[in-house]
């Protein structure tokens, strides 16, 4: 699963499928590394409240 | 006495028939979940699998609950990234359906596996020349995409969206939805296409064995156009089921007619593709592998040429011309009928490319195979319905899944007042 496991081998499989996984967890990661820390700063500036 | 947590302006039925029902399911979950443990702590011998059935009753219902659940990638794309606005009130609703179809598969998929604990393997130790390999990535991730379009409908909750934080970060997932839209119509166009192509690469089995194009059969193409087809079907279907149970209008007809239209041009299309590819494969890959065509066809108690007609004409032709016409959508008998014959066309379909594919004999001195599922396989499989029908039930109860729910209750009362 990552270059460092002993199975871990450089070539087009391994990169074009491990690359796809990694492509889709970065993107949901940081999205959510986003809206997490916006939503921490907007309710810190006092947006949101009712 | 939960009024507090019901959404504002919108009626429910009272508290104690709410839990009456949920109570009802739940013991259908429980007799799944007795069944599931059997599985678990006796091992695989609880099933009817054997070495002809590698793939039984919950593959089919997997690669089925699957397709009928590409109701929210294909929504989404739809509403995300092409702009249909009036989608708007209806994704909601696809995102929970696609929610429960997903976790439905993936709690299948941990109980077929027989031992759980090594479920992580396949990430770790993956193989990059399997299909379904691919098919394990793409359905974890696209269940986590699933679990963050979910996420902002529970912090839209009543109570839970007073919270300054959940309202701030419920608002700012909605900001950037279609990102994850866009991955998730990625990461599903590739597992409902490796799903059909598990079954194209078998060239051992001509039955299911189809040509195609670079590493891809053309059965990796008719899966993800399928369940963009069948997956609004069973969003407009299940919609239909909630209005009858709560007696009242929960989405409005121009929306509904939209997804239908969209749905009975993809069927369409796809059937087109089905009748092409069929007659191909009946014509020139079965024969060139040693085949008649009613050689998958005759010779046994249950599979004959009445589940082609079935998948092909009874499922594809007809809901087609029904959902593609202005008047066939209008009546609410043949829309209904349509959207069902759709869904079912695409439960169909995985059966024959699953158990139909096991059935055949392959080999000269061979009989066909037939298999009958235990009930704990049967218990197991009904158990994510269950699941599913209770958090349908708690959803629609506390959350704003039909944000149109209460425009329509007014117009309503607007009207009687007038």
């Amino acid at each position: 699963m990552l270059p460092f496991s002993f199975e871990w081998v450089w070539d087009l499989d391994h990169m074009v499928f491990m690359g796809g996984l990694w492509y889709a967890l970065t993107i949901l990661g940081l999205g959510m590394t986003y809206c997490i820390i916006k939503a921490i700063v907007d309710t810190v500036k006092g947006k949101g409240s009712h | 006495m939960d009024s507090a947590l019901i959404p504002e302006g919108v009626k429910r039925c009272s508290f104690g028939k709410f839990v009456f029902w949920l109570v009802v399911f739940g013991a259908v979950l429980l007799w799944g979940i007795v069944a599931m443990l059997l599985c678990w702590f006796k091992g695989l011998n609880q099933t009817n699998m054997n070495d002809a059935y590698g793939f039984a009753l919950w593959i089919w219902a997997d690669l089925a609950i699957i397709a009928i659940g590409g109701g929210a990638f294909f929504t989404g794309l739809l509403r995300y990234i092409f702009g249909k606005e009036e989608l708007k009130n209806i994704i909601n609703f696809a995102v929970l359906l696609g929610f429960i179809c997903y976790a439905s598969a993936l709690l299948i998929l941990a109980i077929d596996i027989g031992q759980p604990l090594r479920g992580w393997f396949i990430f770790w130790h993956a193989n990059v020349h399997s299909m379904l390999t691919e098919v394990a990535f793409c359905l974890s991730c696209y269940f986590a995409v699933l679990t963050i379009e979910y996420i902002p409908l529970i912090l839209e909750n009543r109570q839970i969206d007073k919270v300054p934080f959940f309202h701030n970060l419920s608002h700012n997932m909605h900001g950037i939805m279609a990102i994850f839209a866009a991955t998730g119509a990625f990461l599903s166009f590739f597992h409902q296409g490796s799903l059909g192509g598990v079954a194209g690469v078998l060239f051992g089995r001509p039955f299911a064995f189809r040509e195609g194009v670079f590493i891809w059969p053309w059965t990796f193409f008719l899966f993800t156009w399928s369940a963009a087809a069948s997956g609004p079907c069973f969003t407009i279907l299940v919609s239909w089921i909630i209005e009858k149970i709560a007696r009242k209008k929960l989405i409005k007809q121009n929306v509904i007619m939209l997804l239908a239209k969209i749905a009975g041009w993809m069927l369409a299309t796809y059937t087109i593709a089905k009748i092409i590819d069929t007659w191909y494969w009946a014509t020139v890959t079965a024969p060139a592998a040693g085949h008649n065509f009613m050689d998958f066809y005759s010779n046994n108690p249950l599979y004959g040429i009445w589940i082609l007609v079935l998948e092909i004409v009874i499922c594809g032709v007809i809901p087609s011309i029904i959902l593609i016409t202005k008047t066939g959508r209008r009546y609410s008998f043949l829309l209904i009928s349509a959207v069902f014959l759709g869904m079912l066309g695409a439960c169909v379909n995985r059966w024959v490319m699953v158990l139909q594919v096991m059935a055949v004999p392959v080999l000269t001195f061979e009989s066909w195979f037939m298999y009958f599922p235990s009930w704990q396989e049967i218990a197991t499989t009904i158990l994510p319905v269950a699941g599913g029908i209770m958090l349908i039930m708690i959803s629609y109860r506390y959350l704003p899944i039909f944000p149109q729910e209460r425009e329509i209750e007014e117009e309503k009362h607007a009207s009687i007042f007038v």
